[in-house]
């Protein structure tokens, strides 16, 4: 074990030449055009007037809508149900001790809210405009139906190992689904595809955009890009960030994750607190930075490609912060025993709605009651750094507390994907410790890595394959819907009918 | 029809004076014994997706474990007087658990040992025996 750790810093520490501040450079230059060109397969674009609009970004979207449609809005219809689960109503006291609904949302919960809130939602503000906000908010309520499908489908479809524990996820569902439409080769095909888009995702949004976000507010607040002795230490912080989550990930540190998974959440509502406090401090601005959300979301004013520029913006965000479409929590959702996989599906119904209609519009409102206050306060910074400045024109001292709370956002994030992704790959290899701790090793390679580059190439490798793992998920989730849609409403006939049996608060 | 008593079992030396102390009284009344041991748990806590794919199996070896190294042997106990005890592992908050079960059962009493803790380790820690005579329904007896 303590070999593992140890090689991790020798192959680092041996990798950096003996000017260490060009070596982050060198690795900039490196990877700017293979992401350029992973980016151009991609986001391949159809342009609509003055917008591009990715395809993917399309798939997404029609994918959310259909199943909203299709599954007769449970977004809205479910909304209360999935309260009355995750709060224990309907567990039965005989399966204590197994994973209930609320520890399977704190946990997809604790995977999804991450930088993508804090700083892509200021990405979003920059390049689409006030309006990305309403798109963003959209997408999110859409985005409940997917995540919906794909939770349930997670359940359903999961594969209970010898050894008692479980493995589920999008590669087993296309898989197996598939299998039962009398198209295995296809389904097995799907699932490896899946697999294999996974794993490597995990290593850029689960990741490196992770770890870098969290470098760059840490630079931020030690003195920012000049005056901080940090700022060209990227190595030195990556392999600091690298050996604490080898040791919990590899390691088995299991204190350091379960710390960190208990400070998360409240992180969350102080993070939340703070920020309505702010937009409150900002009142003056908020009638007006409501007003440019929604003329934003119509016009697209000052926005390449307009309202539909405003559009593709918001929605990309939002994928990249909620996940709904990639897949990834229903990986930590098959977890849950539960005779029905539809009350997993309706717990994970919160997920969007906390994230992104919640936590990601909050971020939103202090930054953009900030614009409206002073257009220029955050002079070129961009990113969580943006956020940071819109924080600190009302908070002074807040970016210390919002640097700790992203690299906590950041580290429960990597923990959450680093087992994402080991799903993938032993999806494809097989279930063994050594197969294991190979990928464990390499994950902890790209947290290093992630501190090295700068944020342009990084959220466009890490955008790029985490929306390449979208189609081959939301294309079987088309497939499967109809299983989905059945289970769906012979739960609900039996909720209604009192044939699934309430224990509490009746 | 048989009383049933219910005796709390926590592997400690004072919940094996409890159980023999319920083991004497359930055999001059003729009732039967209920042995239970909790395993405190919280639906509301926060775990990493490994650990939650693994919670069914880890869930099993605690329950075999509680079953096999703290219940059996005070079982035993309870069996050498000649009463017949019946052993139950359960997950969750103990004083409450506790009184579920006593429900569910129909016992009419529940025994507990007692840890004999100063009053600021109890303060401090709070005690099981100490809310469950707050909250049980049926009468406790808390054996020293």
């Amino acid at each position: 074990m303590k070999r593992l750790l140890t090689s991790i810093f020798v192959f680092l520490t041996l990798s950096v030449p003996a000017h260490a501040a060009g070596f982050d450079e060198t690795i900039n230059t490196a990877t700017a055009p293979i992401a350029k060109f992973i980016g151009q397969i991609v986001f391949f674009k159809i342009p609509i007037g003055d917008a591009n609009l990715p395809l993917v970004v399309l798939w997404l979207v029609i994918g959310a809508v259909f199943f909203t449609f299709y599954m007769g809005f449970v977004n809205i219809r479910g909304f209360k149900h999935a309260i009355e689960l995750v709060r224990g109503d309907y567990a039965n006291p005989d399966d204590a001790g197994e994973v209930s609904h609320f520890q399977a949302l704190a946990t997809a919960v604790s995977g999804t809210v991450g930088i993508g809130n804090i700083g892509g939602v200021a990405v979003a503000v920059t390049v689409g405009g006030a309006g990305a906000t309403f798109w963003l908010i959209m997408a999110g309520f859409l985005g409940m139906s997917t995540k919906f499908v794909e939770c349930t489908l997670g359940v359903k479809y999961r594969t209970e190992n010898p050894d008692g524990s479980v493995s589920g996820g999008p590669m087993y569902y296309l898989d197996k689904g598939f299998a039962e439409r009398g198209m295995a080769g296809f389904g097995k095909f799907m699932g490896t595809f899946y697999a294999i888009g996974i794993f490597i995702g995990a290593l850029g949004i689960g990741n490196m955009f992770q770890s870098n976000q969290a470098f760059v507010q840490f630079v931020n607040v030690t003195g920012g890009e000049t005056g901080s002795w940090w700022a060209d230490k990227g190595w030195l912080f990556g392999t600091a960030m690298a050996l604490v989550t080898g040791s919990v990930i590899i390691g088995g540190i299991k204190s350091i994750a379960r710390v960190t998974e208990k400070i998360v959440p409240f992180m969350a509502i102080f993070y939340c607190i703070f920020a309505l406090m702010v937009i409150f401090m900002n009142f003056d601005a908020i009638p007006q930075a409501i007003s440019n959300i929604f003329s934003g979301a119509m016009t697209g004013e000052g926005v390449a490609g307009g309202a539909l520029g405003a559009l593709i913006i918001g929605f990309q965000r939002a994928v990249f912060s909620n996940e709904a479409g990639i897949g990834s929590a229903s990986i930590a959702h098959s977890a849950v025993r539960t005779n029905e996989p539809v009350t997993e599906g309706v717990v994970s119904l919160l997920e969007p709605f906390i994230d992104t209609i919640i936590i990601c519009t909050i971020t939103a409102m202090v930054i953009g009651t900030a614009q409206v206050a002073d257009p220029n306060f955050a002079g070129e910074a961009k990113g969580i750094a943006m956020t940071s400045a819109a924080f600190e024109r009302q908070i002074s001292w807040f970016p210390i507390p919002l640097a700790f709370a992203a690299m906590l956002f950041a580290f429960s994030t990597m923990i959450s994907w680093s087992y994402y992704g080991l799903k993938g790959w032993t999806y494809l290899f097989g279930e063994g410790q050594t197969m294991d701790r190979l990928y464990k090793l390499i994950f902890c390679i790209f947290v290093a890595l992630g501190c090295m580059v700068k944020l342009g190439p990084i959220l466009d490798i890490s955008d790029a394959l985490v929306f390449l793992i979208c189609v081959p998920n939301i294309l079987g989730l088309y497939f499967l819907a109809p299983i989905v849609k059945r289970e769906m409403e012979s739960y609900f006939a039996r909720i209604k009918s009192g044939e699934i049996k309430r224990f509490k608060h009746g | 029809m048989a009383n049933t008593y219910l005796v709390a079992v926590d592997g400690s030396a004072g919940s094996l004076r409890a159980a023999e102390y319920a083991a004497d009284r359930a055999k001059a009344s003729n009732s039967n014994i209920t042995l239970a041991y909790v395993i405190e748990w919280s639906p509301y806590s926060f775990h990493t997706p490994e650990e939650l794919a693994e919670r069914h199996k880890r869930r099993e070896e605690e329950i075999e474990r509680a079953q096999s190294t703290i219940l059996g042997p005070v079982a035993k106990a309870v069996k050498d007087k000649g009463v017949d005890a019946e052993v139950v592992v359960k997950h969750g908050h103990p004083s409450e658990t506790l009184a579920e079960l006593a429900q569910e059962k129909g016992a009419t009493q529940i025994f507990i040992g007692r840890k004999g803790e100063s009053r600021m380790a109890a303060l401090l820690f709070g005690s099981v025996a100490g809310s469950l005579v707050q909250t049980s329904p049926v009468p406790v007896t808390v054996v020293p």
